[in-house]
């Protein structure tokens, strides 16, 4: 039966200020169904505040063949991190 | 206005009532443990049965205080017999298929869902306090079930006819739920109770408008059965407090 059913990728709020991050996915006829197999599944032990699920089908995904030209390139590019300033002791939590 | 006096043998009755309603159906829930159509459903139903055991543990430790006999929630749950147990029929019926369980919850969430609403503003107020915890636990159930009600009885064929059953089942068993007995009067007249017969016309609202959603009729009315509150039990507890007993009776000690 899990086989008719499509696939939702799950995104869970631990708490308020942080963002939803993925969790897993479940199998579920439609989207308030996925909302609560999500929350039944995911949701037990107290670990959000908020749920979000997406069919998976409609997630687009780079391609792993494609990973050279997509993220090699950022490999010697290390003045892209704020990594040259002198801070201040006065500023914390940097 | 006087709150009326009553024993502690009447207030821990209507409470191992209420109790017994929420472990039963917990139990009953647990036997689709493994079993269910998905792994996301398994989970799901087995939520449920521990939300409404653990409801039943609450309300059984209060009727063991009150009672105050030297008996504690494990004793109530575990070695009281068929005929000491106050749960309504409806809550013992056997599981049948997906269909006959998502109606049986359906019918019973809803009840308890508006129960414990009015518990809420009960003079026990620990009882109050329990009521409150649990609103929002039968909400989701109330919720859960509706959902699949809508879903099986618009669904294939199959799923339909199913749930058409299912309702036919069950539904002989809801007229008990709605009717106040000796211990629900006196404990209205406390303030401490619910009275029963109040909570019909919502009920019967959301199922007209659940039912039309599912494009199903509301099943005629059935010569109601009824007998559970009075410890007159269907066939089926037995076999379910065998299974449920069985370990704390035979090692009386044993420690998880």
């Amino acid at each position: 039966m899990s086989t008719d059913w499509p696939l939702w990728e799950v995104f869970v709020r631990a708490r308020g200020g942080l963002s939803h991050k993925h969790v897993g996915s479940v199998h579920a006829p439609d989207a308030e169904l996925a909302l609560r197999h999500a929350r039944d599944t995911y949701t037990r032990r107290m670990e959000g505040v908020s749920i979000w699920t997406v069919r998976s089908t409609d997630i687009i995904a780079s391609d792993p063949a494609q990973a050279g030209p997509l993220f090699a390139p950022a490999e010697d590019k290390v003045y892209r991190h704020p990594t040259f300033y002198d801070l201040p002791d006065a500023v914390r939590h940097m | 206005m006087d709150h009326a006096v009553i024993s502690r043998e009447t207030h821990a009755a209507f409470l191992v009532g209420l109790g017994d309603d929420a472990l039963i159906l917990g139990q009953r829930l647990s036997e689709w443990c493994g079993h269910a159509p998905t792994v996301e459903v398994d989970l799901s139903l087995a939520n449920l049965g521990l939300d409404l055991i653990g409801q039943g543990t609450l309300l059984l430790s209060r009727a063991a205080e009150i009672e105050n006999a030297g008996r504690d929630a494990d004793a109530l749950a575990f070695f009281r017999d068929e005929l000491d147990f106050r749960n309504s029929l409806l809550v013992e019926q056997p599981n049948g298929d997906f269909a006959r369980t998502i109606t049986r919850q359906f019918l019973f969430s809803t009840f308890q869902n508006l129960f414990y609403g009015a518990l809420t503003a009960s003079a026990d107020t620990e009882l109050a306090a329990i009521a409150a915890k649990a609103v929002k636990e039968t909400d989701y159930h109330a919720g859960l079930a509706r959902e699949w009600v809508i879903r099986l009885g618009d669904g294939t064929e199959e799923s339909r006819r199913r749930t058409i059953d299912g309702l036919d089942w069950n539904w002989r068993f809801i007229g008990e739920l709605f009717t106040n007995d000796a211990v629900d009067e006196a404990m209205i007249n406390a303030q401490i109770g619910v009275d029963r017969t109040a909570l019909r016309a919502p009920f019967d609202t959301v199922m007209a408008e659940t039912l039309k959603e599912a494009t199903l009729d509301v099943p005629a009315q059935h010569r109601p059965v009824s007998g559970g509150r009075q410890g007159k039990h269907s066939e089926h507890l037995g076999h379910l407090l065998a299974v449920m007993q069985h370990i704390p009776r035979s090692f009386p000690d044993a420690r998880w």
